[in-house]
This record gives structure tokens, sequence and C-alpha cells, in this order.
């Protein structure tokens, strides 16, 4: 039951902040902010205690419409309770950043976060298809809603893109799963929504593949892979802080989880023929993305293109599918929502206090706002993979993990992360260095915010010193998901070069 | 006939019963009050007296009518969108200081006609249901006598009645010519070539009846011109019974590859891309709902030609629930905001509307996500039990253009959505919400969101009410 509280929280205290948020809009506030760290205490807790059972730490199975075969099914292993635990974070940190940059319709606005906030823990704990679906529809209207009354110019046009491009991949995916279940039925005649009855059905080939293709439209789309991505900088750009944290910190890490739980061991045959495509997509979202972050200005597009660049390193790191990619995959998610969240804030930070993130507008701030500077430095050197950072963690790992399948796509991807050291220092040297411009106040962080951004450094720090718990906390997930693929999907002949080395042996 | 028969017939008797009882309390007094309330009750009578066919279900009263567990079930929702109707034009009727006795005459007329044709089981009961519809909606649509486009919209209806009713009455002559019968039944043996030719005439005359495209020209003219209960009436009832009569109609003749399937294909995805591609660029909300209500049919059609029977009756029968509580539901939002200055059909009418009536907004917010088939809304559960059919049956096409051209459609309910939440212009003066429209909104916004929630009762209820299939 309590993988349902974990759900419900958020709702209920959305609504209930609506209602009392009339009169003073303190209450939602103070709602929302208990809703996201009870999720983070409640997640906390789900993982420290003993599992119930095995394989799922916690599972709840409940009816819900059996006529169509669909049920209530939530469970959580470590791999989805890390991302809850995330929701959980990065939610606490959006409802602080819009406490004072929201002061508009209060209530309204809290109730459509935590929606978006609840239907995300329901992506990461549902394991019923139709379940899922609903979940991952239900954060695309509150989302929609959030940047198109608080966005910033151009936010209609933002939000249409946005949910025009996930509502019809959202439905390519729907049918996929309508099509899976059918086969399955046919075989079994066992009409059922459930993933894990429907782990095994085999269906033929040229059917499996269109199917995983429905699937992998629709997480491709949130992860924004390249043809696809087009809706990401225009949504960042025009959402509210709070929101861009959401979308860019959990929502996008959503799109990898769905490959990594649904698409990738449903239809592991078609996944390992996919591979090589799907390897270059990634290599080309790497490249592009880097090389578009190169030549913005404004602080969130280049945060918008970055993140491009990254998800791309995870998309190839999904589809080596071996040990090491996918322990790397879980710490990118991880280190690079924190990462980009803290810099989403930050960009907030300064468009605050210098009235613009543009970089044309901006430069010396380390001189008038060391403290700011300091903290700025710090996310950005996390996000170009500096060692020690828990970014570098997940890059060296996914690299590790495809270098033995295809060492050519390899180094094509290390080259974008060359050029994320340059995209980054490129933005840390004209905004932060240099002579001060005249206008810009020199306000440094206040103790709020410098304990806000020194909690997000320091996780990512852990991540990247320690990353020993989380790793040991998704291992079991990861082990489970490649059996799921029955040695499918496993790459066979280990590159020369690994295997010299004495690395090919466990893969 | 004899009693069961009667028995069969009780929710048909009530209703046509209250129409004669509305008209002899308008020949004591005429008085608007005592019309509704003699309506409003008659209909609750008359659904609730649906309980009573079902113990002898199914089952043919006299060769014209056939009570089965579909037609009951469409039976109900005609009811109770008749109901809604009648709830909405109350407050309506009363702004506009329209004398408001002889329209529920008419509106219980047009439901008597819905119901006959559900319940059609013979070409004569077709041709009367469809034309006791017909003669009840001229009425309505040229109500406001005032008004231009009320009776532009009036003698349109009127033409495309008569056409269509040339159509049906040629294409019922020529079925006859063949196989000797006027029975539904008929349609499986006939041995000529004016089988088919009179099944396509039918076809037609029902295509312009339900306004698939190419047959569609008519409908955004008559929703226009029509006043907003009017509209809602005809996007619901009327086009009920008629997509009921269809679907009894084209069970039996329906082989997968005939010309009449890849007839139905045709028109179904017409619809579909045409009625959405259309409504992009409008502004004007009945017109946006008009064409809507074609895309909806369009998708509506792919039931018609499934496979598996007790499947694809479920999901015509979700479908239509769903689009009716939801159309209706629009509709009423759009009651409520007219008055005697005109009805709110314009996209601007809604503007900031969510901040100077939340729950108005609330509730259109709902409806159009209900359109749009977002989950958790009567929308989705309706639109995934019809690509379930779909899938079943491997209907490929006509599913990729549902999906496609269902997120065409997305943008056009977003785009009222978006007005919805922009910043009001002014503050006009807020009236306050009519008892009677208030019940209905509040029943029908339950209603999408209880049916998206948690489906599982309703669909118990259905599938009960299938083991009574003819």
């Amino acid at each position: 039951m309590i993988l349902v509280t974990l759900i419900g929280i958020p709702i209920l205290a959305g609504l209930l902040g609506w209602m009392l948020g009339r009169r003073n809009p303190a209450w939602p506030r103070g709602l929302a902010l208990a809703a996201t760290l009870s999720v983070l205490a409640l997640g906390l807790y789900i993982g420290l205690t003993p599992p119930e059972n095995t394989p799922w730490l916690r599972q709840v199975r409940l009816p819900w419409i059996p006529q169509l075969g669909v049920g209530m099914h939530l469970a959580v292993d470590g791999l989805s309770l890390l991302l809850v635990l995330l929701t959980g974070l990065l939610g606490s940190v959006a409802v602080i950043v819009a406490w004072r940059e929201i002061t508009d319709r209060v209530g309204f606005f809290y109730f459509n976060l935590l929606a978006a906030l609840a239907g995300l823990i329901g992506v990461f704990l549902a394991l019923d298809l139709i379940l899922f679906f609903c979940c991952w529809e239900l954060m695309l209207v509150p989302v929609f809603l959030l940047i198109t009354i608080w966005g910033q110019r151009q936010r209609h046009e933002a939000a249409i893109k946005f949910l025009l491009f996930t509502q019809l991949s959202g439905l390519l995916m729907l049918l996929a799963m309508l099509a899976l279940v059918f086969v399955h039925w046919r075989v079994t005649g066992q009409f059922t929504f459930n993933y894990v009855a429907l782990l095994g059905t085999m269906p033929p080939p040229a059917v499996a593949m269109l199917l995983f293709l429905g699937f992998f439209a629709a997480f491709a789309v949130k992860l924004h892979i390249v043809p696809v991505h087009s809706w990401a900088p225009d949504a960042y750009v025009a959402a509210p802080t709070a929101v861009s944290v959401v979308l860019a910190g959990i929502m996008l890490k959503a799109g990898a989880y769905g490959l990594l739980r649904f698409a990738i061991p449903l239809f592991p045959q078609s996944a390992e023929a996919f591979a090589p495509v799907a390897m270059g997509l990634a290599v080309i979202t790497i490249l592009y993305g880097a090389v578009l972050a190169l030549g913005q200005t404004e602080l969130k597009r280049w945060l918008a293109y970055a993140g491009i660049s990254h998800m791309g390193v995870a998309l190839l790191g999904v589809f080596a599918w071996n040990q090491w990619s996918l322990h790397g995959v879980v710490i990118l998610l991880l280190a690079h929502g924190i990462g980009t969240a803290g810099l989403f804030v930050l960009a907030r930070m300064v468009r605050e206090r210098c009235n613009s993130a543009d970089l044309r507008d901006l430069g010396g701030l380390w001189s008038t706002m060391p403290r700011l500077s300091a903290v700025a430095m710090l996310l950005m050197l996390a996000l170009l993979g500096l060692p020690g950072m828990g970014t570098f963690i997940g890059e060296f790992l996914v690299l590790l993990g495809a270098f033995g399948v295809s060492p050519l796509v390899t180094a094509l991807a290390a080259l974008g992360i060359i050029l994320s050291a340059v995209y980054t220092l490129r933005v840390l040297y004209r905004g932060w260095f240099g002579p001060p411009r005249d206008g810009q106040a020199s306000v440094d962080l206040s103790r709020g915010e410098t304990a806000l951004m020194a909690v997000l450094v320091g996780i990512i720090l852990w991540l990247g010193l320690f990353p020993q718990p989380v790793l040991r906390a998704v291992s079991p997930s990861i082990d489970d998901l490649r059996m799921a693929t029955r040695g499918l999907m496993v790459m066979e002949h280990p590159a020369p070069l690994v295997r010299l080395i004495g690395w090919g042996g466990e893969r | 006939m004899n009693h069961a028969d009667y028995l069969s017939l009780a929710p048909l008797l009530v209703t046509a019963a209250t129409a004669v009882a509305v008209l002899l309390a308008i020949a004591v007094r005429r008085s608007h009050a005592a019309a509704f309330i003699i309506t409003a009750c008659g209909l609750i009578l008359a659904l609730l007296s649906l309980g009573l066919p079902l113990r002898h279900a199914p089952r043919g009263v006299t060769p014209l009518l056939l009570m089965d567990g579909f037609t009951l079930a469409v039976i109900g929702l005609v009811l109770a969108a008749t109901l809604g109707v009648a709830l909405f034009a109350h407050g309506y009727l009363a702004r506009l200081r329209l004398a408001g006795d002889e329209f529920y005459v008419l509106l219980l007329l047009v439901a008597v006609g819905a119901c006959v044709l559900a319940a059609a089981d013979h070409f004569a009961a077709l041709f009367l249901g469809m034309e006791t519809t017909s003669i009840a909606l001229y009425g309505l649509i040229g109500y406001r006598r005032g008004h231009r486009l009320g009776l532009e919209a009036a003698i349109k209806y009127l033409v495309l009645a008569g056409v269509t009713s040339a159509f049906v009455l040629f294409g019922i002559a020529l079925i006859y010519a063949d196989t000797g019968s006027l029975l539904f039944m008929a349609l499986a043996n006939g041995n000529s070539l004016l089988l088919p030719a009179g099944i396509g005439l039918l076809l037609v005359g029902l295509a312009f009846k339900l306004a698939f495209v190419p047959f569609h020209l008519w409908i955004p003219d008559v929703y226009e011109g029509a006043s907003a209960p009017v509209a809602a009436l005809i996007a619901t009832v009327a086009k009920l019974g008629a997509f009921a009569a269809l679907f009894n109609l084209l069970w039996s003749v329906m082989q997968p590859g005939s010309s009449v399937c890849i007839a139905v294909i045709l028109l179904a995805v017409l619809s579909m891309f045409v009625g959405n591609l259309l409504a992009l660029q409008q502004k004007n909300i009945k017109r946006l709902l008009a064409y809507s209500s074609i895309a909806h049919f369009g998708y509506l059609l792919v039931v018609v030609i499934a496979e598996d029977v007790l499947l694809a009756t479920i999901a015509a029968l979700v479908y239509l629930t769903a689009y009716t509580l939801t159309t209706l539901g629009a509709f009423g939002v759009m009651i409520q905001l007219s008055n005697a200055d005109g009805d709110a059909d314009h996209l601007e009418a809604y503007r900031g509307l969510a901040w100077r009536r939340p729950w108005l907004a609330g509730v259109m917010t709902a409806m159009l996500l209900s359109l749009a088939g977002i989950p958790l809304t009567a929308g989705f559960i309706a639109k995934f039990v019809l690509l379930s059919s779909g899938v079943d049956a491997q209907l490929w096409l006509p599913i990729f253009a549902l999906v496609i051209s269902s997120v065409i459609g997305l943008y056009y309910y977003l785009r009222i959505l978006l007005t919805l939440y922009r910043a009001p212009e002014a503050q006009p003066a807020s009236a306050p919400l009519p008892f009677t429209g208030g019940v209905a909104l509040a029943v029908l916004l339950l209603g999408v969101l209880w049916l998206g929630i948690y489906p599982a009762p309703f669909l118990t209820l259905l599938e009960h009410l299938l083991t009574y299939l003819r």
C-alpha cells in the first residue's frame, strides 16, 4: 500500500492546496513541499527497510478494469526506487524554486506541478501497460497547462508542440501495447496488460519490430533523440524554472526508464536488430546537441542542447545493454538530472540578478558574486564530466560498455564528450570571467539558496566519489532486466582490446 | 400484441405518452414550468421503465421492432441525453424569453423517433423513425423565429432530410424488389445486383444523416443556425438513433473484403481526416464541434467492420456513451454562457473563462480532454476499447488513420483549452448558474470522470445487457 500512498500523496496535497490556496497562498506552497519531502522520505524508507518479497522491493496488485485485463499493478525495484527518490528530491527543488517565482494563481500552479509529479511516480512504479500509459499521459496535461499559463514568451507554441509530439508518439505506443496484448492472447488465451505476464511473448519478428518501434517512438520523443528533439529547447525556454527542473531533471529520465523496463525486455530480438540504428541515432544526437550547444548564448537554451547531447549518451548506454553501460546509464541519469536541475535554478538566479540570462549581457560574474560563481563552476564541471563528479562515472561506464560493442561509435561519442568540455567552458568563460558589465546587481546567494545548491552539489560529488551504494542498489534490477532478455541483446565477440586488458570476462 | 409486448415497449410508450401529456397540458394552460416538469418526469419514468423489457429481451415486438440488449442500451442513452437537453433548455429558453411549451413536445418526438430507429428491425420502422426525428427537428431548428441563420438552417435540414428520405426509400424499394421482404434479415440472402445497389443507396442515406464525408456539407451550417440546445440534440440524440440503425443494419451484411466493407472503410477514413482537418481553423465552437462530431463518427465506423460481435458492440456502446456525455457537456457549457444577445459560439467568448467562471471552465476542460481522448476521462476508455476492437480485427488502415487524425484533432481541442486559460480582457458580469443546468453539468462531469477512472462497473453492466443480444 505504501506504493499507492506514494502516488496519492502529491495528488491529495495538490487538491487540498488548490482549495485552500484561494485564502492564503502559503497553504499550497507548504503542502506541496510537505508532499515532495514525504515522497523522498517514503522512498528512503522503502530503500532502507528489508524487502517484502523478491524480485520486487515492494509490490501491490489491485483489480481495476478486470474486463479489459487491466490491473493496478505497482512494484518497485532498485532502479525505479532511485528514480522515485530523484523525483522526490527534484520535486522539492521545483517547489522551493517556484516559491517566489510564482505569485499568480498559486494553488492551481502547485496542483498541476504535483499532478505531473504523481504521474511521473506512477510511470516509475507501474507494471501494467495501461496503467503505465495512463500515468505517462497524466503528466502531459499538467505540464501543458504549466507552460501555457505561467510560461514566458512563445509559451503557447512551445506547449502545443510539446503536447503534439508526445501525444502522437504516445498513441503509437498504445497501439503497440494493444497489438502485443492481442498477440499474447491468441497464443496463451490470457487477455492481460500485465508486464510480467507479457514478458515472454514472442510475436513474429516483423510484427515485433513494428511494435518495438511503437514503444521506441514514445520513449525517444521523451528522451529527445535527434529527429524528434525539436520540442525540447522551446519547451525548456518557455517553461517557468520549476517546470524546466521537472522536465529536464526527471521527465526525460522517464524515456530512458521506459526503454530499460519496457521496450527492450518486451522485444529483445527486435531491440538487438535495431541496436545499430539506435546507437547511430545516439551518436548523431550527441554530436548534434553538442555542436548546437556551442552556438547558444541564452543559458536555458544552451542547457537544453547540452541535455540533448547527454541523453544521446544515455541512449548509447541503453542499447549497449551490458553490465557496465547499464550501471553507467543509471548513474548518468541521476547525476545529469540533479546537475541540470541545479543549472536551471542557477540560470534563474542569474536572470533575477542581471535581468538577463544571455551570455551577451553577462560577464565577470565571478568578481561580483563569488558564491554563486563557485556553485556555477562546480555544476558546470559536473556537466562536462570531470572525474570526481557523478556524470564522469556515468559517462565513463557507458563508454566502457559501448566500447566492447562498437569501438567506432564509442570513439565518435567520446568526441561529443570532448565537445561538451568546450561548450561548457565557453559559457563559464564568457559569463563568469572578464570585466563585470554595468548594471549587474551584486547580490550573492542568500543563505537559503546556498543551502539548496550545496545539497545538489553534494549529491553529485557523492555520486562521483562513492557511487557504490547506488550501483549496489541497481545491480539486482539490471541483472533482472538482462535475464528477461534471455541472453539476447548480449553483444558477443568482445573487442580485442577489451579482452587484452582482461575486462572482457564479465558481460 | 400481448402483455410481454407492451412491457417490452414500455420506454417507448412512456416517452410517447409524455409527449401527448405535454400537448394536453398546453391545451389546458400554457406554462413553461409545467411543460418542463412533465417532460422531465416523463423521461425519468421512461428511463426507470428500461428495466421492464429486460426480462423478455431479446424480443421482436411485431415484425417492426426488436428490443435486445444493444437497443435497450442505446434507448437508455437517447432518453438520458434528451433529459440532459431538456434540463439545459429550461434555463436557456427562460433567458431568451422564448415560449417553451412546444419545444418540449418536439424534443420528446425527436427522442421517440430516435428510439424507434434504434429498435428498428424492419425497413418500415427505419423509415418511420427517420421521419419522426426529422419532422420534429425542422420545428426545433427554426424555433427562434426571428433568427435569420436559424431559418436558413431549418430549410437546409428540410432539404437534406428530403434527399435522405428519397435515397433511403429508393434503396428499400430495390432491396424489396430483390428479396421480397422488408426485414433487415432479408439483406443476407439476396441474389441479384439490385441488393448491393439498394444497400449502397441506404448507406448513402444514413451517411447523410450521420454526416459522413462526403455527405457532411450540411452539418456545420445546421449546428451554427440552430440554437445551442437543439444543436446538442442533433449531435447526440439524432445521431445516436441513426448510428444504432446503421449498426443493426450492417451487421447482417458485413463480410470482410466485401464492397460494403470497403465503402465503410472509405467513409471512416475520409470522415476522420476531413472532419479533423476542417476543424483546425474554426473559430466558431459550434462549427468546430460539428466537424469534430464528423471525425468521432468516423472513428465509430471502425466497430461496424470489426469481427468480434461482442467486443464490437461493447466498443460501440462505450464510445457512444462517452461521446454523448462529452458532447452534451461541451454544449452544456456553451448553453450556460449563451443569452439573449446570441449563443456563445465564438472562441472569444471563452477567453479567460478559467478565471471568470472556474467551474464552467473546469467542466469544459474535462470535456475537451475527453474529446481528445486523454486518460482518466471517458474519451480515453472509449478510444481504448475501440482500438482494441480494431486491433482484434486487424483493421490497420482505419486504425492508423484514427491515431494520426486524432493527433490532428488534439490540436484544435488544445486551442480552445488555451483560450480558456488566457488572461481575460474584460470582466463581464458573471450570471448565476441555473439550478437545472448546474445539476446536469455536474452529473455529466462526474460521468466523464467516473467512466474514465473506474469503468469496471459500467463495463459489467454492459456485459450483462449484451447477454440479451439478438
